[in-house]
């Protein structure tokens, strides 16, 4: 059913990210890709993926295929203030997901006990439009299977009891090696999550759609004050003027042609 | 916003159909003027058959066209599904509408709810398929209180025009108060569309890339310094097609001309010339220029449209 769940529960499962850790590796979208050729939606196709020049795809040259996530960069402020932040974009699992309600055929839906969204492949007709009512881009349509695809959460990986506990996340949070990603349930005040999101100013992406999104992202922090000019601190032109004094000083032999030449 | 062809071809053709089928159940309800049976049985014919090639136009875009019966399903919340509801009901006072004409007499107890029956559902549809467009928010070009209005006037403009032309053939003599009626439509399309035009051209989004990514105030700016891939995504092919935007200013005035300006001189012409021979020749004028019109008038409004997702990926207006 394509109207939004009335009785749900308080449990909105999802994800923080915090900006300013992230290294923009792209592992969280690999992972992703990797998981998920077996999952819920699975197979997620690729187009050309080893050739150029294969003219199934029609014109477009390049490889390509169906992604859950997709990290962009992001240039903020201009010249010597600038800041490069990496940007990893997936389903936000949307409080008011317009992409379920669009659905003609009752195939996209939003869970009633966690807030999950996902697409029924069995009966998604591949209109596209649902793509067309997200905001974020999060949805993409497979060609080969002719339906829509999208960001799972990895349901079928956070709930399962085959795995160790530690385990039960999705495959974005398990592989980040920066540790700029974090699951757990926004609804509950108390939750790691929330507290996180509480204490370094999560926000929504585009909260002026009012697509509610449960995901928050976390900003970067400030830079600390002028490092270079406070005197205290560390400097590379004081560490190159030292290494007299700390390297040489062991060596007899350079100690020795030292004073002599000093006289 | 990527305008895929069957999506032109069925709002077009199938607005076109309805438009028709509406204005004719309500000549007839109203009893305007007395619709010649042939002119009848062929007109709302016409009008089914038009709008069957273009809800099947529109099925072909679909990643599983056999299960597009499912569409059905989900009026509760979905525009797409109440106007798969409409269209398919309209099916049933629109056969008996054009049955009406073919057996005269025989639905006489009913035909008045049956004309009211084709004009309502017939307008719904259109209605619903404006609202498709018009009730997403990510789209502001799409998200304007004025394409629900501009869908439904150019549907009945098309569909008049329709008739016009099997009315010129089939029944030169009739009331040119319609001519009129088809003239104050084709008028109305055209300042709806250039009003249109001025209030996208000169309204803001509310989202921005600094909105989009939470990163800086619109005065630092946000740009995209890389993208995710090296090569096109699903979401730039469908989102981000900018084509025919370079020549949009030339579009609009040959959709301003095609879809208003001609057709409604020629209709005005043939309101002033009683001769059959004319009659037929400036109503074709009509129909081939009004329709093209339309197709253009649709091409830009997908190709005009800005997805806000397109921020993600080095728009910096949408």
């Amino acid at each position: 059913m394509t109207s939004l769940p009335t009785n749900r529960s308080n449990t909105k499962l999802g994800l923080v990210i915090d900006l300013d850790i992230c290294v923009g590796c792209h592992a969280c979208a690999v992972n992703c890709k990797e998981w998920n050729s077996g999952g819920h939606s699975a197979p997620m196709t690729d187009w050309n993926t080893y050739s150029g020049t294969e003219n199934k795809d029609g014109e477009d040259a390049g490889a390509w295929g169906v992604w859950f996530n997709r990290v962009h960069t992001f240039e903020v402020g201009k010249g010597q203030e600038s800041k490069t932040v990496y940007f990893p974009r997936s389903c936000l699992h949307c409080d008011e997901p317009a992409c379920v309600t669009v659905c003609p055929t009752g195939a996209s839906y939003k869970r009633e006990e966690d807030g999950i969204v996902l697409v029924n492949p069995d009966t998604c007709i591949g209109c596209k439009l649902c793509s067309w009512a997200c905001p974020y881009g999060a949805r993409e349509y497979d060609e080969t299977d002719g339906v829509m695809k999208k960001c799972t959460l990895c349901i079928d990986k956070i709930y399962n009891e085959n795995l160790e506990e530690i385990d039960r996340v999705p495959a974005c949070v398990t592989t980040c090696p920066a540790g700029a990603r974090s699951f757990g349930d926004l609804g509950d005040p108390n939750s790691d999550v929330s507290r996180l999101v509480e204490e370094r100013g999560g926000y929504d992406l585009m909260p002026e759609l009012d697509y509610r999104p449960v995901n928050k992202y976390l900003p970067p922090r400030e830079p600390k004050e002028n490092i270079l000019d406070n005197e205290e601190s560390f400097s590379i032109v004081s560490m190159a003027e030292n290494v007299n004094n700390t390297h040489t000083a062991d060596n007899s032999i350079l100690k020795w042609v030292d004073t002599l030449l000093s006289r | 916003m990527h305008p895929a062809f069957s999506v032109i071809i069925f709002t077009s053709l199938s607005g076109a159909g309805y438009g028709s089928l509406a204005i004719l159940g309500a000549l007839k309800y109203f009893d305007f003027f007395v619709i010649n049976p042939l002119l009848g049985f062929l007109s709302s014919m016409i009008a089914i058959l038009m709008v069957t090639i273009g809800l099947i136009s529109s099925t072909t875009h679909l990643g599983h066209p056999r299960r597009a019966w499912r569409a059905l399903s989900q009026w509760r919340s979905s525009w797409l599904s109440r106007e798969g509801v409409f269209a398919v009901l309209t099916y049933f006072p629109g056969s008996i509408f054009c049955l009406s004409f073919l057996i005269p007499g025989a639905f006489d107890e009913i035909i008045n709810v049956v004309c009211l029956l084709t004009t309502v559902f017939s307008l719904g549809t259109i209605y619903c398929t404006a609202k498709i467009y018009s009730s997403l928010k990510t789209i502001r070009q799409w998200n304007h209180q004025l394409v629900m209005p501009i869908y439904l006037i150019i549907g009945l403009f098309d569909g008049a025009i329709l008739l016009l032309v099997l009315l010129a053939v089939f029944d030169s003599s009739q009331s040119f108060r319609f001519h009129y009626f088809i003239i104050c439509l084709g008028t109305l399309a055209g300042l709806a569309k250039i009003l249109y035009w001025w209030s996208i051209d000169n309204a803001d989004s509310k989202s921005n890339t600094s909105t989009a990514t939470g990163l800086g105030t619109p005065q630092e700016g946000v740009s995209m310094l890389d993208g995710p891939t090296t090569s096109e995504t699903f979401i730039m092919r469908e989102m981000g097609f900018v084509i025919a935007r370079k020549h949009s200013r030339r579009l609009r005035l040959i959709a301003i001309l095609t879809l208003s300006i001609i057709p409604i001189s020629a209709v005005y012409l043939i309101a002033q010339d009683p001769m059959l021979i004319s009659q037929i020749i400036l109503s074709v004028i009509a129909i081939v220029f009004s329709y093209f019109g339309t197709i253009i008038e649709r091409w830009l409004f997908f190709a005009e449209a800005k997805h806000v997702s397109m921020l993600y990926y080095g728009a910096t207006k949408v």
